[in-house]
């Protein structure tokens, strides 16, 4: 018997910290910095006055600690509520709960927050080593608990226990996770911050902001594709078409047109593209697009627009036809605004269209001519273009010669304008990487691009890519391909050695295996699931019964392998009972071991004499002071036991 | 009211009886368990961090609220088994006097492989003692059972209860153990009365009594403490073995403690302090005595069995 402890150990703490720390740790990354010093700091402090067996508190400093935080939360987010500042709140809230920290009640609303404050990091960052670092806080917080409620003092054996928990749970979250009915979209309206800080194409283009987007190897989306993956020359996937031009941006023109016809001239391609959040609506399909989800549509210029911004990772099914014409019969006003040029700017580039259009009366010869200009003359594909001021296309075009594609793109638009052929940029990206460890094919921001498109009568929009007439291996091999060294690349595509390359493409295809299984594992998924299990159209009353059946059956499984197992009898009777086996002697119920012995005497005398000494240690073992050597003196006796048979 | 429903519930419910004497095995039927007050508080957390991840579609919110969700369950059922087929054997419950602390000595014995953690064991609002067993091992655990006054009194009914490992769920069940606890009246100093010469008299000089101071001599086990020649022994530097003085008494008879030589102004419970007060005093000077009581009376006899049936015998005392 022990006397009662006090409501908290001392050794409860530690666990504690050190959980605290390892579920707010995350946050330093985001958070901003003088709030992580001050939780750092009220954290030491906490490490401090334990070390220091300090007592409690003076009673003016918590309220003060609290205002102080607040006022700072306040003061940086200008609310105390939001998700962001909620967070922060959390974090301080749980410091101060340490420093109050008495009862067991503080102690489990320490833990509470701690899970509560691990979820708030998933807003900002779901990968592979985030579900890592969340096993390992979920055991020390399991740890932290079994300690609390009087887990061994021994740090290894509590974790151990913990560890042995924390495994057991698992079996009950991969039921959960497959078979709880899952939510499509928000169950109320998110904050305004819900969703920050994310890059992507954007609405417009000027020189130099593709550029700017190249440098970022961050996913855009992935595309597995049902067939073979066509070839890279020919994945352009389109974004915002731009008609709108004032003489330095490019923008999109307000007016909606009449809808786009396309007619397919090949076989439809289907793909399966899972796009990153990105908080646009332009869903980047495969040009020209045949069939999009039907939360999204096809605008007039081709493009696939999503009813609701892609506020999270989203997988969608298309196809697309590569061969293709598309609106042949354009509308005249369409045509007119892709005619227009702003007054009296780039005198040069009107010259030069002029002239060709007086040397070869066709729309289609004057394209070919624009593109042998941009192949023969001497252009240069870079990153890093020099600065461009008023008349930017005339300087471009006669004087820096040095561009990226949308340069490219915009010059050659400007100047089909000026021809009389009507044009237009496109963005989107283009080609993509395959992966030959999972066949998928990953477009990164780096593969952003623009190009142009023409219109040519009884052919419809064209697609003319005059980045290809300059540097036609950034069509064929990709910008890393295309660039010549010393261009500021996004370093994963500088990877040049071969085992690199190699485990780049492993941690990404883990990477998308985990964003597809795990991170990807919607309603859709669920119902695909559950086909398979063969059970087709299930609704959430089947998932749930589903789920009751499984989680009763894991209990159950649980309940009977932890409390149905046989208790092995104490070590003294397991070799008592190996003696009399060994000897092929019986032992009567309710006979005590000096009977057997007594018994034996008459019937076989030999047989009582090799037992003799076995029952000596017995009784000492069974019921003699409890001393350790008693036990290895009864195993010494069995051991010495013969080992012929008594016949 | 509430006791006549407790009582129901204890009888219809919990089939509740007195356990009977020996060992009983803690089985399914006879743990109870439900959450605790932690226990909920981590639900209403796990529901809160539920309905966030569902809002923001998070995948790993989800799968840290399941894993969670996973662990409340296996903690459910490990709570349960820490007390799951213990075996309990209510030893006894040694004799105390009125205002002294009663205890009920509770053998738990594991003959599991895993040891059983932080179990508390506890008798109505008294402080539980708590104990950890380990495998296949025993441990004796000292129940502290309610104040009482003399008399002898049932043990009340034992909780057994654990919260471990994790705090959520609390599991407990009952022992009722058919011990009855003994409450001796609390002793009053008050001179004894004096000896009576032996029946059978004559040759009474020289029997050891405490009345004259006879001289010294070497101290036995058996002598009081109080007969100890504390000032004689210190002069030796403690070389030689303690002194003790020796008494003649002198008549060097018995004692008879009759309660009609208590004070017969004093109430019942006085007059048996004070009975119980001379008992120790007889027993302590190693006189024997006899007990009268109005209904009951001891031969004469001494030693501690004598001074247990006696005190029993107060302690028993209809009042």
């Amino acid at each position: 018997m022990m006397p009662t402890r006090p409501s908290i150990e001392r050794g409860v703490l530690p666990w504690l910290w050190l959980s605290a720390l390892a579920a707010t740790a995350p946050h330093a990354i985001d958070q901003a910095g003088w709030l992580n010093a001050f939780a750092a700091t009220l954290l030491a402090l906490v490490a401090w006055r334990w070390w220091r067996h300090a007592g409690p508190l003076p009673r003016w400093l918590p309220p003060l600690i609290a205002l102080s935080g607040g006022t700072g939360i306040w003061l940086t987010f200008g609310t105390l509520f939001g998700r962001e500042a909620g967070v922060a709140l959390l974090v301080l809230f749980m410091a101060m709960k340490f420093l109050e920290l008495r009862s067991k009640r503080d102690a489990m609303v320490i833990v509470a927050l701690g899970n509560f404050l691990l979820l708030t990091h998933y807003f900002q960052n779901q990968d592979i080593l985030t579900g890592l670092w969340l096993l390992f806080t979920f055991w020390l917080l399991t740890a932290s608990l079994v300690r609390l409620h009087g887990g061994p003092d021994d740090w290894r054996a509590n974790l151990r226990q913990a560890g042995m928990l924390a495994i057991q749970a698992v079996p009950f979250m991969i039921a959960l996770f497959l078979l709880f009915p899952r939510i499509d979209g928000p169950l109320w309206g998110l904050p305004a911050d819900a969703h920050a800080g994310r890059t992507g194409l954007s609405e417009d283009m000027a020189p130099g902001s593709i550029a700017q987007l190249a440098r970022s190897d961050e996913i855009a989306f992935r595309v597995s594709f049902a067939g073979p993956i066509p070839p890279r020359a020919r994945l352009y996937w389109r974004g915002p078409v731009l008609e709108n031009f004032d003489g330095r941006r490019w923008l999109r023109h307000p007016r909606q047109a009449p809808v786009a016809r396309v007619i397919a001239e090949g076989p439809g391609i289907a793909y399966e593209s899972t796009l990153e959040a990105n908080q646009q609506r332009w869903l980047m399909a495969l040009d020209a697009p045949l069939a999009w989800p039907a939360s999204a549509r096809l605008d007039s210029r081709l493009s696939v627009v999503a009813d609701k911004p892609l506020e999270a990772r989203q997988r969608l099914r298309m196809q697309a036809a590569l061969d293709y014409r598309f609106n042949v019969e354009e509308d005249p006003r369409t045509l007119a605004v892709n005619l227009a040029l702003p007054a009296k700017t780039d005198p040069r580039t009107r010259r030069l269209a002029e002239s060709w259009r007086n040397q070869a009366r066709e729309p289609a010869r004057i394209v070919a001519l624009a593109l042998r200009h941009f192949r023969e003359e001497a252009f240069h594909y870079t990153l890093t273009p020099p600065l461009l001021g008023d008349n930017g296309i005339d300087q471009f075009l006669f004087e820096t010669r040095r561009g990226f594609c949308e340069h490219y793109a915009a010059a050659f638009v400007v100047l089909m304008r000026a021809a009389g052929v009507p044009a237009r940029v496109v963005t989107g990206y283009q080609g993509g990487e395959i992966n030959p460890r999972d066949g998928y094919l990953t477009v990164r921001q780096s593969d952003a691009h623009a190009w142009a498109e023409v219109w040519l009568e009884n052919r419809g929009w064209q697609r003319v890519d005059p980045t290809a007439a300059v540097s036609p291996l950034r069509i064929e091999l990709g910008i890393a391909g295309a660039l010549p060294p010393g261009e500021p690349l996004p370093p994963l595509l500088r990877l040049g050695s071969d085992w690199l390359r190699e485990l780049r493409f492993g941690w990404e295809a883990l990477n998308n295996a985990w964003n597809q299984q795990v991170l990807g594992y919607d309603t859709t998924r669920q119902r695909e699931l559950l086909q398979r299990l063969g059970w087709p159209d299930a609704d959430w009353r089947s998932l749930g019964l589903l789920l009751g059946g499984a989680l009763s059956t894991l209990l159950a499984l649980s309940a009977a392998l932890i409390l149905l197992r046989r208790p092995r009898p104490v070590p003294e009777i397991r070799l008592w009972h190996r003696a009399l086996r060994r000897l092929r002697v019986d032992c009567a119920p309710g006979e005590t071991p000096h009977m057997l012995l007594a018994r034996l005497h008459e019937q076989s005398p030999h047989t009582a004499e090799c037992l003799a000494p076995v029952v000596a240690a017995y009784i000492q073992a069974r019921y003699g002071p409890p001393t350790k050597n008693t036990l290895a003196d009864l195993r010494l006796a069995v051991d010495r036991l013969p080992r012929w048979r008594l016949l | 009211m509430r006791a006549a429903v407790e009582r129901f519930l204890q009888r219809h419910l919990f089939r509740w009886r007195t356990d009977a004497a020996g060992t009983i095995r803690l089985g399914q039927r006879r743990v109870f368990i439900l959450p605790t007050r932690g226990g909920l508080l981590f639900a209403a957390t796990l529901l809160a961090m539920l309905l966030a991840a569902i809002n923001y579609a998070l995948a790993l919110g989800h799968a840290l609220v399941f894993l969670l969700g996973g662990l409340c369950l296996t903690g459910m059922i490990h709570t349960f088994r820490n007390l799951h087929g213990l075996h309990l054997t209510a030893v006894r419950c040694p004799p105390v006097f009125a205002g002294e602390t009663a205890l009920c000595e509770i053998v738990v014995e594991n003959d599991d492989t895993r040891e059983r953690r932080a179990i508390e064991l506890a008798c109505a609002d008294r402080p539980p003692s708590r104990c950890d067993i380990p495998a296949q091992g025993r441990n004796l655990i000292r129940v502290i059972l309610p104040a009482a006054r003399r008399g002898e009194h049932a043990v009340p009914r034992i909780r057994l209860q654990t919260v471990y490992p994790l705090g959520l769920f609390t599991a407990w069940a009952y022992l009722q153990p058919p011990l009855h606890s003994l409450i001796y009246p609390t002793p009053l100093l008050h001179p004894l009365p004096p000896a009576r010469a032996r029946s059978d008299g004559g040759q009474g000089q020289h029997q050891e009594g405490q009345e004259d101071f006879a001289g010294l001599r070497q101290r036995q086990p058996a002598d009081p403490m109080r007969h100890v020649a504390w000032k004689a022994s210190a002069r030796d530097d403690g070389e030689r073995p303690l002194l003790a003085k020796q008494f003649a008494g002198g008549e060097g008879g018995e004692l008879q403690l009759d309660w009609q030589l208590t004070d017969p102004a004093a109430d019942l419970e006085t007059r048996l302090s004070i009975l119980s007060g001379w008992l120790l005093q007889a027993d302590a000077a190693g006189l024997p005595y006899s007990l009268a009581l109005p209904n009951a009376s001891i031969p004469v006899a001494a030693g501690p069995a004598q001074l247990e049936r006696c005190l029993g015998e107060l302690a028993r005392y209809p009042g």
